[in-house]
Formats: structure tokens, sequence, C-alpha cells
């Protein structure tokens, strides 16, 4: 399949290895992936901070750079999400009926890795290998809006190497939120605190989740904390192969 | 760019020339309201307690019901059929209720609102008024209202009566007073009910002091005012949902019985009212069933209240519906599940929120009813990181995440251009094409040298500064992913299917 990677602006920005990791797993999996350079950023800040009409005009740009894609795969829950749930609802309110009827039509052939992986290729195990002691964080947006259930733990308990270990409070939020961390920072902090310290409990070398913006906000406790624990991103887990040296 | 109109609460005290008694309107915004708040241990450790236990019961009640979508579906639809023709049924309401003997009074807000009830109470020569717990009371400020006017309200709920007792304000819809624990009530009872000698702290010995105190209440008191959870258009019929069996008191011993009824509570037929005493209780409560559902349809003649006043409220409600995107929120039937599962409650707890409308629901509602030009009642949709929580628990579906959307952009249109405007402005050019965000990049790169300590950025000035306060920040990699794809792409590497990369649109 041709699978256009629409690889997000955090992504881009500040983890390009989870971007390289996506290709290569699906490369690997023997898919063709597609890099539009053109692509950005879905608007997902501007539209959750109250931003709408800047929103819109980067929801026009995703139609321009994805409208042709067979399928649309994004390392990220929350991205996905703002493009297949919040561009409709985002036009609805602008009274854009041209831009609703084209995001609606581009939104099924957006997903998000673990549920395209899972759900439209029916792939559970892509050969990944991985020694450590592992923790998970279910993100909002997946779970919640894009309803990707246990596809991320299907994917992970698959891995060899791997010892997963069970999040106490698994499904609360990390407390990110986007600008939320910034303008209620001490709400925020509190829901951090409570997400680091279970983290910490399990015990593990390293939490994983679809999005890189909750792990940015979760690494950005632990290393704060100097708790000596890591995130990782899922798609780098699963492109990890026994030939490799795993991150 | 601030918006010359008075707030709804602001004309209504012009008009009235009476102090705002509003509960909705928040002293200060969000975030500095929560500060203080998340930084009492006792606060926090009741909140987790409470909104954990309330909402695994929660969960398992309703996972007992194998339609229980559907009938959320129903009971969202239902609320939008009711809201959708308002103005006949509130008339039809109003004609049934007449044709039962009862009264029915209209006010525009809760100035006028209060003004109708102290004089309903002073044509009875009422000097105290017992009350079923009703948080449309206390949105229109109704206890100070009726103090002004020498009447003394007396809260009858048992926690209600715990926030009176210390002049405190309510914290949850369903558990008012749940920032208190139990050794504040104890010292609070042996001080404030008389004649009771000293109290122990046990669950029991406080229940059957307030339980004496209230009885007395109950029995020489004349006037009582409720609220309502539905009314019933066809037959006149008014509801209230409650678990203590004080309302059952109020609503059937005293002469006079005062309603004061929001607007959209009202439903077209009983059969409209099934779908919601079942969603209810196991939405609120956990429970099957809810223990007292009173209904009364006007007055009978030597059976109850023998004068039954029934208070519509609007208070923004009108303004509220006439927002196509908004008006979901006037769905609501105050169950609380929103507040439970917010992981922003249980960290903050409902003071924070400056409205007797706490939680998720509360930072919906408040600024609407409130008109979304006041500045406090602004920042109260920012009180959320959006992870849908509540969406998930609502009976009737109400999608606070996008409705929280929603009003941030509202808000954001009535303060005009600001700093943060014009950064989201700049941002988004920036994000206008794929040259452009690596231009900006690069700049960003440069940009943070100085701020990076080791393998990490620990402080960030001016607006960002709330970052890291308590986490570093990751700085920008040399390379972006888009530099490293251009590479390969030169190199001649691909995935095994062999045309890997070819632009699908050109450059903006």
């Amino acid at each position: 399949m041709q699978v256009d990677l629409f690889l997000t602006c955090v992504n881009d920005a500040l983890f390009p290895a989870t971007g390289q990791a996506t290709v290569r797993l699906l490369e690997r999996l023997g898919h063709r992936v597609r890099f539009n350079p053109a692509q950005t950023c879905c608007g997902q800040m501007h539209l959750n901070t109250g931003y709408a009409g800047d929103a819109l005009e980067l929801a026009r740009k995703f139609v321009r750079d994805f409208g042709d894609a067979e399928a649309v795969v994004a390392p990220s829950g929350s991205c996905v999400a703002m493009v297949r749930e919040l561009y409709p609802q985002a036009a609805r309110w602008a009274g854009d009926e041209a831009l609703r009827e084209e995001v609606e039509a581009l939104a099924p052939r957006v997903f998000e890795l673990s549920e395209f992986l899972v759900n439209r290729l029916g792939v559970t195990d892509v050969g990944a290998y991985y020694p450590h002691r592992v923790t998970y964080h279910p993100t909002c947006h997946a779970l919640r809006a894009l309803r990707v259930g246990d596809a991320p733990l299907r994917l992970l308990r698959e891995v060899r190497g791997m010892t997963l270990l069970t999040l106490e409070g698994a499904e609360e939020c990390c407390g990110f939120g986007g600008t939320f961390a910034v303008k209620n920072p001490d709400v925020s902090a509190a829901m951090l605190a409570d997400k680091v310290r279970h983290i910490l409990d399990t015990g593990a070398e390293a939490c994983t989740a679809g999005d890189n913006s909750c792990l940015l906000h979760i690494g950005g406790g632990l290393h704060r904390l100097r708790s000596g624990a890591r995130t990782v991103h899922l798609a780098e887990i699963l492109a990890s192969t026994e030939g490799e040296a795993p991150a | 760019m601030s918006d010359p109109r008075p707030s709804k609460a602001q004309m209504s005290e012009a008009q009235t020339g009476k102090a705002d008694h509003s509960g909705l309107r928040p002293a200060q915004p969000f975030p500095a309201a929560a500060r203080a708040e998340v930084q009492r241990p006792q606060l926090r450790a009741n909140l987790r307690k409470v909104t954990h236990t309330i909402r695994d019961k929660r969960a398992r009640a309703v996972a007992e019901l194998p339609h229980w979508e559907e009938l959320r579906a129903l009971g969202a639809a239902t609320k939008d059929a009711s809201l959708a023709g308002l103005s006949e049924r509130l008339l039809e309401l109003e004609a049934s209720v007449r044709a039962r003997g009862g009264q029915v009074h209209w006010a525009r807000d809760g100035a006028e609102a209060c003004e109708i009830i102290a004089r309903l109470a002073g044509a009875h020569g009422a000097d105290e008024v017992i009350k079923v717990k009703s948080i449309t009371s206390d949105e229109i400020g109704l206890n100070a209202a009726l103090a002004e006017q020498g009447v003394h309200a007396i809260e009858t709920d048992l926690a209600e009566l715990i926030v009176q007792l210390s002049d405190d304000r309510p914290s949850h819809i369903l558990v008012p007073a749940i920032h208190r624990n139990r050794a504040e009530i104890q010292a609070l009872f042996n001080a404030a009910l008389p004649g009771e000698g000293e109290l122990s702290d046990l669950p029991a010995d406080l229940a059957g002091a307030a339980r004496r105190y209230l009885r007395r209440k109950f029995l020489t008191t004349r006037v009582a005012v409720s609220g309502a959870n539905f009314a019933v258009a066809e037959t006149g019929t008014v509801c209230v949902v409650e678990s203590e069996g004080n309302g059952r008191m109020c609503l059937t011993l005293p002469e006079v019985l005062i309603t004061v009824m929001g607007i959209e509570k009202v439903l077209g037929t009983w059969e409209d009212m099934s779908v919601f005493l079942e969603l209810l209780p196991r939405s609120s409560t956990a429970e099957r069933m809810n223990p007292y559902t009173s209904f009364w349809s006007g007055v009978t003649p030597g059976d109850g209240p023998q004068e039954f006043h029934l208070v519509l409220l609007d208070n923004g409600r009108s303004d509220v519906l006439a927002d196509r995107f908004g008006r979901q929120t006037l769905r609501c039937i105050r169950c609380s599940a929103c507040l439970n599962v917010c992981p922003v409650y249980e960290r903050a707890g409902g003071h924070a929120y400056g409205s007797v409308y706490p939680g998720p629901i509360g930072a919906i509602l408040t600024p609407q009813l409130l008109g979304m030009h006041d500045k406090n009642a602004n920042t109260l949709p920012g009180a959320s990181s959006l992870c849908g929580a509540c969406y998930d628990v609502c009976p009737v579906a109400i999608n606070i995440p996008q409705v929280l959307i929603y009003l941030r952009t509202q808000a954001n249109v009535q303060k005009g251009l600001s700093a943060e405007a014009l950064a989201m402005k700049g941002l988004k050019a920036a994000m206008s094409g794929g040259e452009r965000f690596e231009a900006a990049l690069n700049l960003a790169r440069l940009g943070q040298g100085p701020l990076v300590r080791g393998d990490a950025i620990s402080w960030l000035p001016g607006a960002l500064s709330g970052w890291t306060q308590t986490r570093d920040l990751r700085p920008l990699p040399q390379e972006s992913f888009r530099a490293w794809w251009r590479e390969r792409e030169r190199a001649g590497a691909g995935g095994n299917g062999g045309e890997a990369g070819t632009p699908s649109g050109g450059e903006e």
C-alpha cells in the first residue's frame, strides 16, 4: 500500500527519530512511504487555544497536502483526532460547508499508527525486539476520540524481549493538553505529578505512548526529577529489531 | 478591546438597584484560583478519594445496562426535542400548573426571581423558609437576597446545611461539602447546633444531631423553597429527586411551596421523564433507582402544601439556547458524573471555578449564562486538558470538550487582539509551507542556544515559564525529520516499494 506519512510538526521538529522509525516500520511491512515536504501542522494548538480561524487555514492546507492520498498515517493520536473529529466541527462553526465535506471525505483515510497497523492492516506482530522494561500510557485522544482501544497494547504484547508493566491510573490524562500546560501550570503539574508517580511505581525504564506531545510532557517531568526513567514513542519500539542496537 | 456592554447580572443590578448575589460570577481567573486550591493536601486527598469512589461505582452501575448507549442517545434526543420547542412547552406547563391550582411566575434573571420569592415569603409573614437542595437557588443567590428581606433560609440537605452553617460555598453539584472532612464537621456542629451537648465524630452521631435540628424546622416552618429536576408540561407535574428524605419533608409539610426552576428543565411528557429517571441515578449517585423521587401537580386539597408557586427562571438560558453550537449545554441534568471523572476538578476542586456550577459542565455553563464577556468566567473554558473523560460519562452526551473549544474561540473573539493572538498568527504563518517551517526551525535552533543546559531547557521566559516551573523541555535536535528525509531521497534510499517519497502536492 502507498502510505502518506503525516508526521506532525512536533515530531518533525523535536522527535525526528519517531518519524524515521515509522518509515522503517512501514517499509519493513512492505509498504511504500511518501513524505510530502509541503506538510507542516494540523492546527490543533490553534484550535484548542481558541483560534479557529487560524486552525481552519491549516485545515485547508492539510486537505491540499493529503487530499489525494490512499492512506494517511500519523504517529500521533491527537493530530489524527484533530483531523477526523475537529476539522468537520470547526468547519461547521465557521459555516464552511465545502471544507466540511472535503475533510469528511478525507477523514476515513487518515489513521493513527497503531489503529492503521491493527485495524486496517490486521497486523499485531511486527517483528519487533526491544529488551527493556516498559509501561504504556494510553493517550486521551487516541483512547477517547479515536477509540483505538487496545490496539497499541496488542502490538506491544508481541514485542520480543520486552517486559510490559501495567500502569496504574493509565487512562488518566497526564495534564499536557497543549497550551493548558502553560496557561494552567499548577493544575497541569498536579496531574503530571500523579502520572509520573504511577510510572515510577512500575519500575519501568521507559514509558511509551502513541503521541509525542504527551511524552514531551511526561518526559519533561521525569527529566526534571532526574528519575532515570525515559520516554519512547511506540513507533520506535515497534521499529526496533534484533539486528539493530535498540534505542 | 473590551466589550462595552454590561453583563447580564450587571444589567439586572442596574435595573433593579439591588445588590447582585449571583452565584455564577467567579471572583478571579481560574488559573489563579486553582493555584491556591491545588496546594491544600486535605482537599486533594478528599477529592481524590470521593471522586474515585463515585466514579468506580458509577462505572459499575452503568455497565449493568447493556443498552446504556441507546438510553444515552435517547436522553440527548429527548432533551434536544424539548429545547427545540421550549417556548410552547413552557406555555403548556404554565397552563397545566394553573389548571391544577398552582401559580406561575416568570423571572428574566436572578434578581427578578429573588424578588418574586422574597415577596411571596413576605406575604405569608415568614421569617424562616426551609429549602430543598437547589443549585438554581444558589445560582441566583437566593439565601442572601432573602436575608436582606429579613427571611432566614434553612438548608435541609445535610451537606448543604454543613456548607451553610460554616458560611462556606458548595464545591460539588452532588456532594456540596466534598471538601470537608469529619473532624471539621464535628467542630462545626458542636459550635452551631445548640442543645446537642458534646458530639463525637461518629457519622451516626453527627447525622443524628442534624436530624433533630432539621425535624424541628420541618415541623414548624410554614414556607418551603425548592428547585426542580424536571417538570412535565402535559400534566404540570414538577419532580425533585433526592436521597435523604429532607426533600420529601419540605415538599409535603409546609403550607406554602415555592419552586424555582430553570426553564430548560421542562419536558413534554411522562414518557420523556422516564428516560431521565433511569439515566440520572446511575450517573449521579451510582444507584439503580433514586431513593426519594417526589412528584406534585399543582395543589391537592387537604394534602400537602395548599399554595404552590412555580418560578420559571431564564437568567441567560435563552441566550444559550440561541447559540446553535453552545445549546447542547442545556441538556444537562446536573448529575455531576463529569465532575467525578475530571482530572482538573479532582486537583483544583469546585471552589476554583468560582461558580455554583463547577467542573467540566460548569466550565461551559457558567460563561455562557453570564455571556462570554465576563473576564473571569472567560477563563473557565480553558480549565481543561480536553482529555474527553467528561463526554464519555455524560448521560445526555453533551460533547463538553468540543463546546470548551468552541467557547475558547468565542472568548478570544471577545478579547480581541492580544499578545497570544499575535503569537498564534506568527506560528500559523510559519506553518504555511514546508520551507517556511524549516526556516522557522533553523531560527528557533539558534534562539534556543542560550537556554539549553546539558540535554534540556530548564528555564523559559514569560508566558512559557509555566512549563519550566515543574518540567524540563527537550531542545530541538540539530536535524529535523524533513532534513533527514531530503538526504535520504538524495542518496536514493527508499523502501522496498521503490518509489519512495514522491510529493503529492507542491510547496505552497
